[in-house]
């Protein structure tokens, strides 16, 4: 039995079917619209539906064989994640940038060497390191790691990451953003070297999942 | 993990060997408080450790080295001078999938003392080498005493040396700092697009146009860094050949006589390095008299540079192909200030690795 994984709900589920429908693979959900559970119309592939913060883990485990879910999150998730899964395609949705966004006020500041300057003078003058919220741990510290940037800690934000420096539980932030909107009406402004990530939708390969089946089943959804 | 009764007897035998040259030896908690290390190593040390919560404590952290709470343990209740030792495991985490471990023993000693700096350096590295003799690992030292205080001396403001002491654990943003401040680097488009913003007003009046004060950095924050940045666009560029001295102390590689002579020459020049250099004499003498060649003991200045940043002198290592270091260690003085609240001793000590020990003779 293959098993593809496939985000539970929302946007990312509808196209992730278009996406496999349209090659011939057809996806529908289930029972009631409330009931987490979905039916593929082909012999011997089960479809499972996962939160898309659970498929990498679930890839990685081999617990399921291909998977649907952002680039960002398997980056974030796996250590060595080209080690532990392999892109199969890009599904052309889901087009999201992780960047480090400040508050707009923030006039000395537009980059990453500000970020840092201004880090080291907040950390002396409040007593502790500037905060930056995020969900986005291992990507956002390698991030600054690599540029230099000291003096910062992170804060785990798992929603509404835009309020925490409203909230003042957090002095930056790094999230995922499309179109910006939702930074500038939270008066936000985006570092303009801070593009960590330009994540999209993607089909995963389970590094564990080497069966023939599975070859023939990627043959045909490439329309080979 | 069949090699770990091989593993403990070795760290066995060195921790008896520590305690025979003088060291008291101490206990170090497993489960630490997490605060001290993070403010300590910041966002770095969670890469690398594991941090758990407590219900009661908060969060807390496996050991992820030994020295933080020796170091606390002597400042809060220490002999001085003072020299322990101790045998155990430190978990680090790996991001990599191979075999590196995260669990493994350390067997350390470390010297709290403030008569003669020079001798402690000698006492432990040759204590080290001695340990080592016949280990199949390449010995090498380096003093980041004498990057420090190259930049001390520099020509710039206090502030441009702030900025470069502050970085001189991160080899790359150092020399980046480094480029832009002596000019070798040109003014990056989006701080002269800044620069020029804030020409057309106050501060005050430029927050306020750009959006609504939120978050805890306030409008003096911002107001005292654009001050900083408009003095730092007048000030002058770190003259050429001061900076071309630096560059060439940060790649300095050579046999330790040598750099040693290397250094001696080019003091004229730079004059804030002589006491740091001075130092370096003393400690070569130091490691002569204990019988280390150090006519062929390889000298990296930078060594030490990219580690957990709270070497600031001697630091050196026992490297061995293809795996980490069999041995590593230095001096941290600022460390014991920083964890004395207000007390501080110099201090100078090293970590064995059984584990690597083991491996490489085998």
């Amino acid at each position: 039995m293959i098993k593809i994984g496939v985000p539970s709900k929302g946007r990312l589920m509808e196209q992730t079917f278009e996406w496999f429908s349209a090659r011939g693979l057809k996806m529908q959900k289930s029972g009631s619209e409330r009931e987490y559970s979905g039916h593929v119309a082909a012999e011997g592939v089960e479809l499972v539906l996962l939160s898309a913060g659970e498929i990498p883990r679930e890839l990685a485990a081999g617990r399921i064989d291909l998977g649907v879910t952002g680039s960002d999150l398997v980056r974030d998730k796996l250590a060595d994640w080209q080690v532990q899964v392999s892109e199969v395609a890009a599904l052309g949705f889901g087009h999201a940038d992780l960047i480090i966004a400040v508050p707009a006020a923030w006039i000395d500041v537009d980059t990453l060497d500000d970020l840092d300057a201004a880090a080291a003078a907040f950390r002396v003058r409040h007593g502790h390191r500037l905060r930056i919220a995020t969900k986005y741990h291992r990507l956002v510290r390698d991030f600054l790691t690599a540029y230099g940037v000291a003096d910062y800690q992170l804060v785990d934000s798992q929603g509404a990451t835009e309020a925490t420096v409203k909230n003042l539980t957090a002095e930056a932030i790094a999230d995922i953003t499309s179109s910006g909107e939702t930074l500038r009406a939270n008066h936000l402004k985006v570092l303009s070297d801070s593009l960590i990530l330009q994540s999209q939708a993607m089909l995963f390969r389970s590094a564990l999942s080497t069966s023939a089946e599975v070859d023939a089943l990627l043959r045909r959804l490439s329309g080979g | 993990m069949t090699q770990k009764p091989a593993i403990r007897a070795e760290g066995a035998r060195l921790f008896a060997a520590f305690q025979a040259a003088g060291a008291v030896p101490v206990e170090a908690d497993i489960l630490l408080p997490a605060e001290t290390l993070l403010d300590l190593y910041g966002e770095d040390i969670r890469a690398r450790a594991y941090v758990t919560t407590d219900p009661l404590q908060g969060e807390m952290m496996l050991r992820p080295d030994f020295t933080v709470p020796v170091v606390q343990a002597h400042m809060a209740h220490g002999a001085d001078p003072a020299r322990y030792c101790y045998l155990g495991e430190v978990f680090r985490k790996q991001e990599h999938l191979g075999n590196r471990p995260s669990e493994y023993l350390q067997v350390g000693f470390e010297v709290f003392d403030r008569a003669a700096p020079a001798e402690a350096d000698a006492e432990v590295f040759a204590l080290f080498a001695g340990l080592l003799d016949g280990v199949r690992a390449r010995p090498v030292m380096g003093d980041i005493g004498i990057l420090m205080a190259a930049v001390q001396g520099l020509d710039t403001t206090a502030r441009r040396k702030a900025a470069l002491l502050r970085h001189i654990w991160r080899p790359g943003r150092f020399r980046q700092l480094l480029d832009r401040f002596s000019g070798r680097a040109a003014v990056p488009e989006a701080r002269a697009a800044l620069l020029e913003r804030l020409a057309t007003g106050t501060p005050e009046a430029l927050i306020s146009a750009a959006g609504p004060m939120i978050g805890m950095r306030a409008v003096e924050d911002i107001a005292e860094r654009a001050a900083a940045l408009i003095e730092d666009a007048g000030t002058k560029p770190i003259a050429a050949p001061e900076a071309a001295l630096l560059y060439d102390l940060l790649g300095l590689q050579a046999p330790a006589e040598a750099a040693l002579a290397h250094l001696r020459g080019i003091t004229f020049m730079l004059p804030s390095i002589a006491p740091a250099v001075d130092n370096f004499a003393a400690r070569l003498e130091a490691l002569r008299a204990r019988g280390v060649d150090v006519a062929r003991l390889p000298f990296q200045a930078g060594l030490g540079r990219t580690t957990m940043e709270y070497y600031d002198g001697f630091t050196f290592s026992f490297d061995v192909e293809g795996l980490p270091a069999v041995a590593s260690g230095g001096r941290y003085d600022a460390l014991t200030a920083v964890l004395g609240q207000g007390r501080s001793i110099p201090a100078v000590g090293g970590v064995i690795r059984p584990e690597v020990l083991v491996q490489v003779r085998a």
